[in-house]
């Protein structure tokens, strides 16, 4: 049997029943890895460790020891997230050699619960992307059709979760780089209130906006792994924490009766292909016939989200990369003769085109004559912002959203100038800007290239309950198999 | 010369916290351990890590701001200052700029009998940088960032001094302050405390400000003093030259006794300030600061005005008891046993601070302890030992392990003031020294002097000299 075709609730049972064992199914995994080497979805591959994890898994089963939820899983973790004795490169050139001397929380905690990781995944440089095509190490194909990207920056994860290499995958959203990706692939991408998971041991890209997430093939997979990595951390100032929730059991209460779906009123105006148009009408049919209220709801300065968001996230990127200066981590510029030549060589050969790009826009922002003009600004208005979606949520449960305005697009199409890419993210950008959880399903497939398109649910800030509630009753009612 | 110029000088003393453990991580705050052992993946900024905020260290910055009178901000927030430093793990450093925890106090200070108050403008905490060692052998340099994280206070001075003398005044004092509060342990020579001077000059009379250079991490109570004479010579000779003051930072070689340009205005890095995303903003509330407030023990000014007013000591002495916290509590706690304070405050200035200055690090280590010399103390106010005999004991109980009366039984230097024993002695030998007894009947009372030598003499010294004194005027007298 192909087990890397099941869901994690299909493959727990089965490795509870003690069906198959969990050493079987990380070597089908392992597989599955190779065949799609072609892929380039993982920057290593953790395959000693992977196996002797599995063992003993296996061991403890066969004991009758108590075991996590995620026991025997195999998953993967994107490669700007800290696994300790491996590599985490961040699909960088600079960290090319960087080996974690430690543990992200998260990573504890996923294998607290049993889970085993089988590889690094590929994404953008640094995470700064949306294609996956700006890394060191090579750009990942979408296994849904090789010649699209899997979009970014965690097109590795989605693209292994999509191949059947994993189960899971942990990718990290900033500005939408679970949940584009999650959309371009046909998977579950969830993006969490800022703060639920804890940040300790992630690559900082943008320190207040960054969030690590599951991508998975189902919405209670999603839910399952949540659970895992959701927990309060004390190394990790800006933690949240959330009431202790059964979320399976919360899924299966769901009911659709009086509830209200927001539609944003200033994204009408917002250009998407006819596909993706037609594909969210659809599902807003959807919910409507299946006895939810839809209503209008609107967020003022909603389209200002993209500046706010380039203006932030460089400001705090530029700062965060600065200690990538040649003194340490193994990559040093070629060529320096004193400190400061050190310096600017070993940043202009380490760093990619567009890390170079955001990071001196970032320092542009924050130095001292631009900082009241562009960052101070920027954070008044993403108060703004905060306190409109606030508002909104008083109207409504959930706001829809279409996750991207296209399907996936061919691999060489972001050679294209960069900042035409940004305006890609208008549909995703705003949650990030206001912290709030949203979460990518599949919905249908565009029907000029057949390539998945994802439908966005946003919830207010520790709504993650009534994300997974909508998602999953969508997921298992709505007829979404059959092209637009 | 001098006397045409003003010198404006404005101080930044940085103070390193005396926490257990960094500002911003748990790695332990010590000085002098294994390179880069007091590491972990925040000091070390390793990719992914992030600092926590230690309560402690904002607790201590209360507390230096409510010991100088200082406002305590409601809310305060830490920001990122950026700059390139291989000694910076993180290439920035948190610190605090628009919203320090400290703002608006101020210390007075005394030079040569001149009280002024000088205002400190803030306090503010922040982390301090890894050290770098530069190879003897090489090119290289080597970093140990055991120092990274550590908590700093800087305490920044309003330009209200106007000589070394007050410079110098005011760093004693405040650091005095800092020691006695227990937040930090003042070692200077182990970069605990340092002081940038920040100097100015003007034309005596005007209103008008001159250029200021800055010379940065001077760490003796020396370097400051030469370091400013230096400082304000060179710019007054420049613009007696008719030359202009560059605005730079200078760099003092206490050695050469001189400073060196380390980097002019247009050199420097823009610092990009801006609030540290990885931390919320604090919130102080007044309950929290007054818990603080009721910490705070008696301060030096506090305890020396209550020397003098209190317990009669002059103002010289009281001073001399405020040296150092050591010594203030070594005094206070012996006076809670013996109610003499001139006696207890003799012998701190005299054979305590004697054996101190020995000390080549000159830390304050008492190596007697509180019980040995409060009996040793009872022993002389007592009269069951002389004062030289005490000096004797004292040597051995400095640094020993016995207790004061065993050292005297142990040297046999027990005074006898038993007056029939004394007498029998003076009787002798006043039969013994006729010539001696005349002279002192015939109008020469110097004469007893050497009489009473001859009793402590034939005593082995262990008669009360007063007592002998006593009784041998009363036997003359007859």
């Amino acid at each position: 049997m192909d087990y890397t075709k099941l869901t994690i609730l299909e493959l727990s049972k089965l490795l509870q029943e003690n069906k198959v064992t969990s050493e079987e199914v990380v070597k089908q995994a392992l597989n599955k890895v190779k065949e799609t080497k072609h892929l380039n979805t993982l920057i290593s591959t953790l395959d000693e460790y992977a196996l002797n994890k599995a063992r003993e898994i296996d061991q403890k089963r066969a004991n009758r020891e108590m075991l996590g939820a995620l026991a025997g899983v195999p998953i993967t973790i994107k490669d700007n997230i800290n696994v300790l004795g491996f590599k985490t490169t961040a699909a960088s050139k600079y960290l090319s050699n960087y080996v974690s001397p430690y543990n992200a929380t998260l990573v504890e905690l996923l294998e607290k619960e049993g889970a085993i990781i089988i590889g690094k995944n590929n994404l953008d440089d640094f995470a700064m992307g949306s294609s996956t095509g700006y890394s060191y190490f090579g750009k990942t194909l979408n296994p849904v059709n090789e010649k699209y990207s899997p979009g970014g920056s965690s097109g590795g994860s989605a693209a292994s979760v999509a191949s059947g290499q994993s189960f899971a995958s942990i990718g990290t959203d900033t500005g939408g780089s679970i949940r584009q990706p999650a959309s371009f692939c046909g998977v579950v991408g969830l993006k969490p209130t800022y703060g639920a998971v804890s940040r300790y041991g992630i690559v900082a890209f943008a320190s207040s906006l960054d969030q690590a997430g599951p991508i998975t093939k189902t919405v209670k997979d999603s839910a399952l792994v949540f659970s895992a990595i959701a927990k309060h951390d004390a190394k990790d100032s800006q933690s949240i924490k959330l009431q202790e929730t059964d979320y399976l059991k919360e899924i299966e209460n769901f009911s659709l009766k009086g509830k209200k779906i927001g539609v944003l009123k200033e994204l009408k105006e917002i250009a998407v292909s006819d596909s993706v148009k037609k594909s969210y009408e659809r599902a807003l049919n959807f919910y409507k016939e299946h006895g939810a209220e839809i209503v209008e709801v609107s967020v003022e300065d909603l389209v200002k989200s993209l500046s706010i968001y380039h203006i932030v996230s460089a400001a705090e990127a530029a700062s965060n990369f600065a200690r990538f200066d040649g003194i340490k981590y193994g990559v040093r510029g070629e060529g320096y003769d004193d400190l400061t030549s050190l310096y600017y060589k070993t940043r202009t050969q380490g760093f990619g085109k567009e890390v170079k790009k955001r990071v001196m826009f970032g320092n542009f922002v924050i130095s001292t004559e631009n900082l009241d003009q562009f960052f101070t600004k920027a954070k008044k208005v993403q108060v703004k912002i905060i306190n409109q979606f606030n508002k909104a949520f008083k109207e409504c449960d959930v706001i829809l959203t279409p996750t991207t305005k296209t399907s996936a697009f061919l691999l060489g199409e972001n050679s294209k100038n960069s900042t035409d890419m940004y305006e890609e993210d208008i549909f995703t950008v705003p949650a990030s800007i206001a912290g709030l959880p949203a979460i990518s399903i599949p919905n249908g497939f565009d029907s000029e290239n057949q390539m998945p398109l994802g439908l966005q649910i946003i919830g207010n800030k520790k709504s993650e309950s009534l994300l997974f509630g909508f998602a999953n009753y969508f997921e298992e009612n709505a007829n979404i198999s059959e092209a637009n | 010369m001098m006397s045409k110029y003003d010198i404006t000088i404005g101080l930044e003393v940085h103070s390193e916290l005396t926490t257990k453990t960094k500002a911003f991580c748990s790695c332990a705050n010590e000085f002098g351990a294994t390179p880069n052992s007091n590491t972990c993946p925040v000091c070390l900024g390793l990719p992914g890590a992030i600092p926590v905020l230690n309560k402690k260290a904002v607790e201590y910055t209360i507390k230096a701001g409510l010991a100088t009178g200082c406002e305590i901000n409601e809310e305060t927030v830490f920001e990122r200052k950026n700059y390139y430093y291989p000694d910076n793990s993180t290439a920035y450093q948190i610190s605090q700029l628009v919203k320090p925890i400290c703002e608006n106090g101020h210390i007075n200070i005394n030079v040569n009998g001149e009280h002024k108050r000088i205002r400190i403008n803030r306090i503010h905490l922040e982390e301090d940088a890894g050290k770098l060692i530069h190879s003897e052998y090489g090119n290289d340099s080597l970093v140990d960032y055991n120092r990274g994280g550590v908590p700093l206070i800087e305490i920044v001075s309003e330009p209200d001094i106007s000589s070394a003398d007050e410079a110098v005044e005011y760093v004693q004092t405040l650091r005095n302050i800092l020691v006695f509060l227990g937040v930090s342990d003042g070692k200077m020579q182990e970069g605990s405390l340092r002081c940038d001077v920040n100097l100015s000059v003007k034309p005596k009379g005007s209103d008008k400000l001159g250029t200021r250079t800055e010379m940065k991490n001077l760490n003796s109570f020396r370097s400051i003093h030469r370091a400013i004479l230096s400082e304000q010579k060179r710019q007054i000779e420049i613009l007696e030259d008719g030359g202009t003051i560059e605005q730079e930072t200078r760099r003092w070689d206490d050695n050469l006794n001189q400073s060196f340009s380390l980097r002019s205005k247009e050199d420097s890095q823009d610092y990009r300030y801006f609030p540290d995303p990885d931390l919320m903003s604090v919130k102080i509330s007044k309950d929290y600061i007054e818990k603080i407030r009721k910490d705070i023990p008696a301060l030096p000014a506090e305890r020396k005005e209550r020397y003098m007013t209190e317990l009669g000591l002059s103002e010289y002495d009281a001073s001399l008891m405020i040296t150092d916290v050591a010594i203030s509590n070594f005094f206070e706690n012996a006076l809670s046993q013996l109610n003499n304070p001139k006696l207890i405050s003799n012998w701190i200035m005299t054979d305590v601070m004697r054996k101190l200055k020995d000390d080549e690090n000159q830390n304050v280590n008492i190596l007697i302890s509180n019980e040995n010399f409060v009996e040793l103390l009872k022993l002389v106010d007592s009269n069951e030992i002389s004062v030289t005999a005490a000096r004797t004991v004292f040597e051995e109980l400095w640094g020993g392990s016995e207790s004061a009366s065993d050292v005297v039984e142990r040297l046999g230097l027990r005074q006898v003031s038993s007056e029939d024993e004394i007498l029998k002695v003076v009787l002798q030998v006043l039969e013994n020294n006729p010539k001696s007894v005349e002279d002192y009947n015939s109008g020469n009372k110097r004469a007893i002097g050497f009489l009473v030598g001859q009793v402590m003499k034939e005593s082995g010294g262990k008669f009360n000299p007063q007592i002998v004194n006593k009784i041998l005027q009363q036997e003359l007298s007859k």
